[in-house]
């Protein structure tokens, strides 16, 4: 297996590995030694790593802040369709050479206006219309991938498509990702008001004058940019986790909107950076000595986030309870 | 096409299609296409799994679509039902990615996982996939009252003395095992198709539930015997097929409820022009 999921070990990542601590790091040696347990020497001096750190932050943010009115509004089924179809844009790129980015923002924005003119909007028939375009997208997908493994003799591609490979990310494609996610945090930020009026109670907002399908179709191409950002890092079938992850956690640890979705960004960043950190220092890690997969790392500790945010706060058990009755659950 | 080796294959394609169009018709009376794409989804992380301890892939994927289907249902209990979809996904996926990056397993099988791979199927497969279909088909029809009482009228259902997690919870193990021994065939990735597309279109034909459900079976046989035709003559995936003819079941679907609707308009027209 050439590339395996976790393309953990990019070019620079075995070179950095060799170099001991810099001359910086004699002072305290102490602390020096907790913290080269935890931080493997090189981590912050390394290439591949630094790029993956600045970008899989900015992803996880924008994703995060996106992801919030995806919980709130009960979406994450489309997000889910929207990042899985990133699939074939991902492997259609790669069949024509061009940057992957480009394929899994040009599907995403594709798969948000077939999935609008559907008819996603109506809550009857919505999960079927979604299904609908994901499964022709993937198949889709697999047509692609097929042809890319028999036509350029390279069989990386399907792993690396659905599962990310964030350690290979080029400088190059770093400002695109800023400008990409200024774009969907934009909309999100600019259209605040209306959508969270929309997402709460649709009626209420057509009344007070909201133009709630443009600004349903505005969210959708928002949450498609940011999902095409997250496959690039974290893969096209993974993205979800950043997606919906860090949203849900947020909304349970406070009720108020603007601070959940700043909440949500925090936790998104915190588990990518996290993961990044543990894939780089898995590379020494038991049974093969290649790295862990970033992905896993950063899917589970969205999870274990969510896990703890379920649990009831101590001493406030009550307002617990209290919360969940008002929810109805 | 019919040659030998093709026999399983038509075999376990025609016991995988009847299950999946019937398994399907509730998922989309249900409204949980979400569960139907996660399940398969968190399976494939099962069949990694599988190849890398050594046992066979049938177990890794019944494993894992089973807890993934009971833990979707426990977490939904919990929270918003579509996030506790979402992330028993992503974590079963992560495990997969996990998984796949200890193995030492080539690509291509990775990708028939994903996508399918009807050629191979060996006959020693044939017998668990009857078995398991089986299974399937007699739970659906044990469960068909309460089940369809529980989708179609939630409160009556609860009023009548249906415990409608219950029913949810043992919903959820016949899509696992419908799951687990479709994967192997139409891959991961596309099972979903076969179980959705059908039965969005036979929907639109009749309103008659008993009906539908076989017209969904006899769709979902005429799907996945001409994605098998169709890939064995040009050697593309089977998955695209299925996809493919998933949207075009949908789109005549949604074709006739437009055309019904514009001849009842028009009938309904007529008498008052007259």
């Amino acid at each position: 297996m050439t590339a395996g999921p976790g393309v953990t070990a990019g070019p620079g990542v075995t070179a950095g590995l060799g170099v001991t601590a810099g001359p910086g790091m004699t002072a305290g040696l102490g602390m020096t030694h907790v913290l080269r347990a935890i931080v493997e020497p090189g981590f912050l001096g390394n290439g591949p790593v630094r790029v993956a750190l600045l970008a899989g932050g900015v992803v996880a943010l924008v994703s995060g802040v996106v992801g919030m009115f995806t919980v709130l509004r009960g979406q994450a089924f489309a997000g889910h369709a929207l990042a899985d179809v990133g699939a074939t844009g991902g492997s259609g790129a790669f069949l024509l050479g061009v940057n992957p980015l480009w394929g899994f923002v040009g599907i995403g924005v594709v798969a948000a206006g077939v999935m609008e003119i559907i008819g996603i909007r109506r809550p009857r028939g919505r999960d079927v219309a979604t299904g609908i375009v994901l499964g022709a997208g993937l198949g889709l997908a697999a047509l692609f991938l097929y042809w890319g493994t028999t036509f350029t003799n390279t069989t990386g591609a399907t792993i690396s498509v659905l599962f990310g490979s964030m350690f290979v990310i080029s400088g190059s494609t770093v400002p695109v990702i800023i400008v990409f996610s200024l774009l969907a945090l934009g909309v999100v930020v600019l259209l605040y008001r209306p959508l969270l009026l929309s997402s709460v109670s649709t009626e209420m907002a057509a009344v007070r004058g909201v133009a709630v399908r443009i600004t349903g179709v505005l969210y959708l191409l928002a949450m498609a940019v940011a999902v095409s950002l997250a496959a690039l890092t974290i893969g096209a079938i993974l993205s979800t986790a950043l997606l919906v992850g860090p949203a849900a956690t947020a909304l349970r640890l406070t009720s108020k909107t603007g601070l959940a979705m700043l909440w949500s960004g925090l936790i998104g960043v915190a588990a990518t950076w996290l993961g990044i950190l543990l894939a780089y220092d898995s590379f020494y890690w038991p049974p093969v000595r290649h790295g862990w997969p970033v992905s896993f790392f950063v899917v589970t500790l969205v999870f274990v986030f969510y896990l703890l945010a379920q649990l009831p706060p101590v001493g406030r058990v009550s307002g617990a309870r209290a919360r969940r009755a008002r929810d109805g659950r | 096409m019919f040659s030998g080796f093709m026999v399983n294959t038509w075999t376990v394609a025609t016991i995988v299609a009847v299950v999946a169009g019937m398994v399907g018709f509730f998922i989309v009376l249900r409204g949980s296409s979400f569960v139907a794409d996660a399940v398969p989804q968190g399976a494939f992380a099962g069949a990694a799994g599988a190849s890398l301890i050594g046992v066979s892939t049938l177990v890794g994927l019944a494993v894992f679509s089973l807890i993934g289907a009971l833990g979707i249902g426990w977490l939904g209990r919990r929270s918003r039902p579509d996030v506790a979809t979402a992330l028993a996904l992503v974590v079963m996926l992560g495990l997969g990615a996990l998984f796949l990056s200890m193995s030492t397993e080539y690509a291509p099988e990775i990708y028939s996982l994903l996508f399918g791979e009807v050629l191979g199927v060996s006959s020693s497969e044939v017998a668990p996939v009857a078995a398991l279909g089986a299974v399937c088909v007699a739970a659906i029809i044990t469960l068909y009252r309460p089940l369809m009482l529980a989708s179609v009228m939630p409160q009556l259902a609860e009023a009548r003395g249906v415990r409608s997690y219950r029913v949810q919870m043992c919903f959820l193990v016949v899509v696992a095992l419908a799951t687990s021994m479709a994967v192997p065939v139409v891959g991961a990735l596309l099972i979903f198709s076969l179980m959705i597309g059908p039965p969005a279109a036979a929907r639109s034909f009749t309103t008659k539930p008993l009906l539908a459900m076989a017209l969904c079976a006899v769709i979902a046989l005429a799907t996945v015997w001409v994605a098998i035709a169709a890939s064995y003559i040009s050697n593309w995936p089977v998955g695209f097929f299925v996809g493919a003819l998933g949207a075009v079941c949908y789109g005549t679907g949604r074709a006739w409820t437009a055309w019904l609707r514009t001849r009842a308009v028009r009938s309904n027209a007529r008498p008052l022009a007259a």
